[in-house]
């Protein structure tokens, strides 16, 4: 039988507990292209409750899971005062508090770690334009409006606007667009209700 | 603001927040899940406005941690609901919900693509998104045109063209094939001229994932990147909005500064010029400011500029301008800018001559090891080991064997090895490496893995003048009171090889080392019980004049475990109890350990297999390269004990000791005891002589891995053999002996199997490059396309792909480029049209250099002979008619297969199915048999029907009857080959033949490199 000693030796390794040096899981095996972006965006409370998630690479129910549970273990757990910055898996996520709330975000061991951390803040004052001093609770009565929010400041893992005056106009577009249509459903459905009395 | 709010999820909100515990949320959840379900039963009383509602429920039920494994369906069909309200949540909510794989999307691309191709900006907009958020392959090939569309279109507003532009992207990463390379380089130059900061930013993304791609096409971008770069650096004409805390758009900057570093080179000096002074500028001109948001801004674009600066190889001066200012910001109390000064230091490592300026900073560097983020120490920790050579290896070493003992918990293993490595590599005398090794045992001895003390032993056993040093050495560790069983391990091997050097010295007479040895037994598991057994086997011959009274202490000790209910124990307490009583044979049987022969660590390998691809890394491994071992790697070599002859210094596999020796191989120590035993009846019945004192010695002195020795006999000899034992070397020969510091990652063999079953995938991989595959086939036509992606952040050069083809097949490798850019990955398509049957294969001979390393690699393509196949169903009659008039030899060939790897006939079938042969259920009325047919296309002749029965025996499953017949006699013969070796052969163990047109194996003694790592590379 055909053996190849240094398979043996890694599998060998794995089974007597020690952990094993592994290549971290590429979530867009095998065809990466190699330009950076961001993987996924992700708000977790204080307590570990999930207030967003957004996927940028296909991560798969389970994978969603685990990786929530995992970073949740390590960035809750770092205190203050520390750098921004954190290595997981192979990738390096990026995080914020802002008071109950952390602003995570998954980007490649070599993006600028930087840039996005003030992509953090950028989503932050945006989101607190429009509310009005945003708070946690905003964001758990109105988290479809934080998934609106993100998709006109991100896609594709990208940057996609940088100015917070054009996203606050296209938010505001948007909810007028949703209010005219609520009119007319009302009007119609007086309408209905004075023509069926 | 207008929150139009939806009353029933925020009641359903609160009253989430409401409970009180887990177990109340989750009825609170399930009852909502159960309503929710019932309601999307009877869709037809739902009002756009509920079943929104409901959507969002899920989505809230799913974020919380909840499965929600129906609705999805809901979600998908509002995409299609002709108002704006119900349409954007059924987008937004998929996107959440769906990734790109999953089925209901497919459903949803004809809607999608009418919001995209029609009159509606909003609903554009709306998917667009989507598309951009998660859109797949399937998307990128109906979509793509549509989207270029818009992105170009000059009646399309800004906020639909930066949209375009991302979703582009996305489409393209999913399949680069939509973007026509000629087309787009003009249009990306356009886009750049682009006045709207919002789309100019999405379209800066664009180009840097098609310039990482293919930089060579898109050089007319590059002067117009720099002009925009210096527009922002210098504030001109940016709109107010798009400046942040006062820094002209940081993100373009970062972005277009970012899709510089793909270009090699720039050659214009005018363009060069006016780079550098806008990078001149940024460097010089970022001060550390009050607000943390400008300061991160501006450094983020600083930082990217350093990464410009390094990619640029600037002139000398300005790159010492970048190593002081990485110095200032690896001293400063802000955490984020220390952790990037680290960060950046590490990848400055690859720029060669600012190595000696980067040791300047070694204290400061040492401070932040004792950081309290372990982020920082982590950095620190990269940095300095990266950073250390012979001149500082002392220091270094030291300082991490100090942190060790605080260091927490999930670094200590790194933290360990990386240790042992450099104490390894630049040691600069070999007592202190025992001294560090020992220490490392002493101090986090759960992490040192087994590697690490083998390695140790195998230097002690090679140097003599080490040995006493050493004995003394660990004689001193047991003499504390809390010993780590790695520690007893590694003091009983050592002592019971040299401790006798020892004897005149105080304390230390046969009978105080044993006992110091066997005070210890009682706390040690049953791995280490057979290491003490041995040790107290030589301490014993060694103890001249014999010493009754330590003779019957030991020989009561074997005594004892000869009844132990651990086999590899008692086989030696047998063996040693047996051994002792026969007197003078003792002397040559437990004579001093053989010499190792020369390799390298398979600690260093270690660490080349565990470092992904990133550019600190990188940097490791290419010093780790240029810094060939130079302390320990090579000693003297002398014949050891005459037993081994003189090995050349090879590379690859493993110490090993006593502790990991199978039962099996134990037993050759003495013929007449492993007879009684029964364990091993085929030992040669000779008398032990001289010359087969290795082989008697073989148990103690194996090496390489455990597994092997089980598995393969003759492997137990010597680990070495594992060249000669990869017969299937033959397709990946090195070219030289420089190739063998490069090995590939994964198994090539196992993923050339893999790639016979599937049209995509990785063919090969290595440290610097991976080369994937994907293929189409239609009918004798193939169609595959190589991507070479570059890991590393400095250029593979010299690339070269050579197909060497079979006779039977025309394969047409378009140009490969003779650079593969930083992180980059190049698409080379390849033609293939197979012009009759045959089992040859062709072999891509791919060679690239990096820094100094030639790798050449000799790879099989999987345009195997299934690849030409097309399952078809025969009707039962046709099937008859055909197989009749195809009556016999050479049309229809039978013979009877032995060996055949015994599996469940379904599992047959499916193997046949997987290769394109498809099974025929129900033609053949006996059970146990199974037919198959399949066409086979090749362009001499039309395609040709091939027809299989396989009849196997259920009594014996390792034998079966196999009958082929199509209209074409070496088709016939060609396919029952193909089917036999894929029945006989196990996937992980190639079988197939190498290809004719590889290069034969060159006669290789075992023991070499090359040989050993063509072994591996099989």
């Amino acid at each position: 039988m055909r053996h190849n000693p240094e398979e043996a030796q890694r599998h060998q390794k794995s089974e007597s507990g020690i952990p094993a040096f592994e290549a971290p899981e590429n979530p867009d095996f095998p065809f990466r292209l190699l330009s950076r972006m961001i993987h996924f965006v992700l708000l977790i409370s204080r307590q570990g409750k999930v207030r967003l998630t957004k996927w940028y690479s296909p991560y798969s129910q389970k994978e969603r899971t685990k990786v929530i549970r995992e970073l949740g273990g390590v960035i809750l757990s770092r205190g203050p005062k520390l750098c921004n910055f954190v290595d997981w898996r192979g990738f390096k996520v990026v995080y914020k508090r802002y008071a109950s709330l952390y602003f995570c975000m998954c980007i490649d061991q070599d993006d600028n770690e930087l840039e996005v951390l003030e992509i953090i803040h950028h989503f932050v004052e945006i989101l607190d334009r429009y509310f009005g001093s945003v708070c946690e609770l905003d964001l758990i009565f109105n988290f479809h409006k934080a998934y609106y929010i993100l998709d006109e400041l991100l896609l594709a893992g990208e940057l996609q606007e940088s100015s917070k005056k054009t996203v606050a106009r296209l938010i505001a577009a948007q909810d007028s667009l949703v209010e005219t249509a609520k009119e007319q459903a009302s009007s119609i459905s007086n309408i209905i209700a004075q023509a069926t009395k | 603001m207008s929150m139009h709010g939806m009353r029933g999820l925020s009641v359903f909100i609160s009253e989430i927040r409401n409970c009180q515990n887990k177990e109340q949320e989750r009825l609170r959840i399930d009852k909502e899940l159960g309503n929710v379900r019932n309601r999307f039963k009877n869709e037809k009383g739902l009002t756009p406005y509920e079943k929104k509602k409901y959507v969002w429920k899920m989505l809230y039920i799913y974020m919380l941690g909840y499965d929600v494994d129906f609705g999805h369906m809901e979600a998908v069909s509002l995409i299609s609901a002709p108002k704006y309200p119900e349409k954007q949540v059924g987008y937004i909510v998929t996107s959440c919900l769906l990734n790109e794989n999953h089925d209901f999307l497919r459903l949803a691309i004809n809607t999608v693509r009418n919001d995209i191709i029609g009159r509606n900006e909003t609903f554009q907009c709306l998917a667009l998104t989507m598309v951009g958020n998660i859109g797949g392959r399937e998307f990128a090939e109906s979509l793509a045109p549509d989207v270029q569309k818009l992105l170009l279109s000059s009646s399309c507003r800004p906020l639909v063209r930066k949209k375009a532009a991302l979703c582009l992207l996305r489409l393209y990463r999913k399949n680069p094939d939509i973007v026509n390379v000629d087309g787009w380089a003009d249009r990306m130059a356009q886009l750049l001229d682009e006045r709207d900061l919002g789309v100019l930013t999405s379209s800066m993304s664009l180009l840097v994932a098609l310039a990482s791609n293919n930089h060579e096409v898109y050089w007319s971008c590059l002067p117009k990147c720099v002009k925009i770069l210096e527009r922002l650096a210098r504030n001109q004409d940016v709109p107010q909005e798009y400046t942040y805390y006062g820094i002209p758009s940081p993100w373009l900057q970062v972005k277009t500064m970012r899709a510089l570093q793909y270009f090699p080179t720039i050659e214009d000096p005018n363009t060069r010029r006016t780079l550098f002074e806008v990078l001149q500028r940024i460097l010089m001109g970022t001060d550390v400011v009050k607000n943390v948001n400008k300061n991160n801004a501006s450094h983020a674009v600083l930082f990217e500029a350093l990464a410009l600066v390094m990619h640029l190889d600037a002139e000398k001066e300005m790159m010492s301008q970048c190593v002081a200012l990485l110095g200032k910001f690896i001293a400063v109390r802000e955490p984020n800018i220390r952790y990037l000064g680290l960060e950046n230091m590490t990848r400055m490592l690859m720029v060669t001559d600012v190595q000696e300026i980067i040791k300047r900073h070694q204290a400061q560097i040492i401070t932040s090891l004792k950081d309290p983020d372990v982020s920082i120490r982590r950095r620190a920790l990269d940095l300095l080991y990266g950073m250390c050579d012979v001149t500082n290896a002392k220091d270094i070493v030291e300082e991490l064997l100090q942190y060790l003992s605080s260091a927490d918990f999930t670094m200590r293993e790194e933290l360990s090895l990386k240790a042992a490595i450099l104490a390894e590599k630049f040691a600069p005398d070999l007592s202190w490496y025992v001294d560090v090794i020992l220490q490392l045992i002493d101090k986090a001895g759960d992490f040192i893995s087994d590697d690490i003390w083998f390695r140790v032993v195998q230097f002690v056993t090679n140097n003599d003048d080490l040995q006493p040093y050493a004995a003394a050495k660990v004689k001193e560790y047991l003499d504390k009171s809390a010993v780590h069983e790695t520690m007893v391990k590694v003091s009983a091997y050592i002592l019971g090889e040299y401790s006798h050097l020892l004897a005149r010295r105080p304390g230390c007479s046969p009978k105080e080392i044993f006992s110091l040895l066997h005070e210890k037994l009682p706390t040690v598991s049953t791995t280490t019980i057979p290491i003490l057994l041995s040790a107290y086997a030589k301490i014993l011959m060694h103890t001249q004049p014999p010493d009754q009274e330590l003779q019957s202490q030991i020989w009561s000790i074997f005594n004892k475990y000869e009844s132990c209910i651990d086999a590899e124990i008692q086989q030696r307490a047998v063996e040693y109890l047996a051994l002792c009583q026969r007197g003078a044979a003792l002397m040559d049987i437990l004579a001093e350990m053989p010499k190792f022969p020369e390799r390298k660590s398979s600690l260093i390998k270690r660490t080349e297999y565990s470092e992904g691809d990133t550019a600190e890394q990188s940097a490791i491994k290419l010093r780790a390269q240029q810094q060939t071992s130079n302390a320990l790697v090579v000693t003297d070599q002398h014949p050891a004990n005459g037993a081994t002859s003189p090995v050349p210094v090879g590379q690859l596999s493993l110490v090993k000791v006593p502790s990991m020796i199978t039962t099996e191989n134990d037993t050759s120590t003495d013929h007449p005891l492993s007879q009684q035993n029964g364990a091993l009846s085929n030992v040669d019945p000779q008398p032990p002589s001289a010359d087969l004192l290795s082989d008697i010695l073989g148990p103690l002195a194996i090496e390489g891995p455990p597994g092997a020795t089980v598995q393969s006999e003759h492997n137990a000899v010597s680990g070495l053999e594992g060249g000669s034992d990869a017969a299937d070397g033959s397709a990946i020969v090195p070219v030289d002996e420089q190739t063998n510091t490069v090995q590939p990652i994964g198994n090539i063999a196992e993923r050339f199997h893999a790639l016979c079953l599937k049209d995509s995938g990785v063919l090969y991989e290595d440290p610097y490059i991976q080369i994937g595959i994907k293929a189409e086939w239609r009918g004798h036509h193939g169609r595959l396309v190589l991507f070479l992606g570059n890991k590393n952040t400095a250029p593979l050069v010299s690339v070269q792909a050579i197909i060497l083809p079979p006779a039977h097949l025309k394969v047409e490798l378009s140009l490969v480029p003779d650079t593969i850019p930083p992180r980059a990955q190049v698409q080379c398509p390849l033609e293939v049209v197979n012009l009759r049957p045959s089992r040859d294969m062709a072999v891509l001979d791919f060679s690239y250099k990096f820094g100094t390393n030639m790798v050449n690699v000799k790879l099989r393509l999987p345009a195997t002979l299934n690849k030409f196949l097309q399952p078809i169903q025969v009707p039962a009659e046709e099937f008859f008619s055909q197989w009749r008039s195809l009556s016999g030899p050479p049309l229809k060939l039978q013979e009877v297969i032995r060996g055949i790897r015994p599996m469940p006939l379904p599992e047959m079938a499916n193997l046949l199915n997987s290769f394109r042969i498809m099974n025929c259920p129900g033609l053949d009325p006996n059970p146990n048999n199974l037919v198959a047919s399949t066409t086979f296309y090749s362009e001499s002749r039309p395609a040709m029907l091939c027809l299989v029965r396989i009849e196997t025996d259920p009594a014996d499953r390792t034998q079966l009857r196999m009958t082929l017949a199509s209209g074409d006699p070496t088709l016939t013969f060609e396919l029952k080959e193909f089917i036999k070796e894929q029945l006989i052969s196990i996937p992980t163990a190639p079988r197939s033949p190498a290809p004719p047109a590889a290069q034969p194996t060159p006669q290789i003694p075992p023991n070499d490199p090359a040989a050993i790592l063509a072994g591996l590379l099989s």
